[in-house]
């Protein structure tokens, strides 16, 4: 009984660590098969929007994936390889999009809208404070009623 | 004033959203920008279709521009444009070559027997390998390339009237200007 549950366990790990291997490429070792693996996590699928090229069933996604192994192949580093697809695809595939001209409302846009409401936030904290300060304390509450949005 | 900032920050938001709709309804929201507008087409030697002995190079095509339609059999937009393409686009005055693209060779031929051919030669890339060099990444494409070999404008998605009119005469048209 004991070794036919063992057996069932085995089986459904088994199973599950063959899953991943959708479409099974010669690695040279494991460690290639990791740098792989992370290297197609990090890019975009052009053809799905937000898939990766790890996760893409997409017909393009499996050729870029190939390319991308060919490419290992040949001794290109991940920074040749990214270079090759952005010249191809735009910086679209890059889920790390880098620091330009044309990113730089998405790099720092958050940090501008922030800086903007922390200045209006001060600003009615000082107007507030000013206006309690000048009123008489009855008066006071009166302002703060008529503000409590 | 403090009384009206709410009014002032929920119009403020809706423009902004109401922007947004306007703004992607403009947009085809896949398309990608290709960054191959304005540079060399990739140098390509592809088989023509029902014919591999023969191939078409971007070398061979060199002297006048022409537009480069990525079609495949398995593709259902390739079918909704292909009217236009038998029609308009086969006399906008540039030759119209087929990229048939990752399709099976009688299948294409197939597709093309039903369909027509608007095509001055048609160009057969089975494996897709050279479509990446393209950027291409779904049928239909349509790429105008310029007589020195240099992608002048990118279509992603089907060919409509409105395209036709707005992008693609223009973009012609504009070559036509440079030649004189």
């Amino acid at each position: 009984m004991l070794r036919i549950l063992l057996a069932t366990v085995a089986l459904l790990i088994a199973t599950t660590v063959f899953a991943q291997a959708i479409e099974p490429l010669p690695f040279k070792n494991h460690a290639e098969e990791i740098r792989y693996q992370q290297l197609t996590a990090k890019l975009r699928c052009p053809m799905c929007q937000n898939e990766t090229l790890a996760d893409s069933n997409a017909p393009i996604a499996r050729d870029l994936r190939h390319q991308i192994f060919d490419m290992m192949q040949a001794g290109k580093t991940d920074e040749e390889i990214k270079t090759f697809l952005v010249d191809r695809y735009s910086n679209f595939v890059l889920y790390d999009p880098p620091l330009e001209r044309d990113t730089l409302l998405l790099w720092f846009g958050p940090a501008v809208i922030l800086v903007i409401g922390a200045i209006v936030v001060v600003m009615q904290v000082r107007r507030r404070a000013r206006a309690a300060a000048g009123a008489t304390p009855g008066a006071s509450i009166d302002i703060d009623t008529g503000d409590d949005w | 004033m403090s009384r009206i900032l709410p009014l002032v920050a929920f119009l403020v938001l809706a423009s902004l959203f109401g922007f947004g709709i306007w703004w992607n309804t403009q947009h085809d929201q896949t398309a990608i920008a290709s960054p191959l507008i304005n540079k060399p087409a990739p140098s390509f030697d592809l088989p023509v279709l029902g014919d591999p002995s023969r191939s078409v190079s971007k070398a061979s095509l060199l002297g006048k521009p022409y537009l480069l339609n990525v079609f495949a059999s398995w593709c259902i937009e390739c079918v909704h444009e292909h009217p236009l393409l038998m029609t308009e686009v086969k006399s906008l005055g540039v030759d119209l070559v087929g990229y048939n693209y990752k399709d099976d060779p009688a299948e294409a031929s197939a597709w093309i027997e039903q369909h027509g051919n608007p095509f001055t030669m048609i160009i057969a890339d089975r494996d897709g390998r050279k479509a990446i060099d393209f950027g291409v990444y779904a049928a239909p494409e349509t790429f105008l390339v310029d007589a020195r070999g240099v992608i002048r404008y990118k279509r992603i998605g089907p060919i409509t009237q409105d395209v036709i009119d707005r992008e693609i005469k223009p973009a012609i048209a504009a070559l036509a200007m440079e030649k004189r």
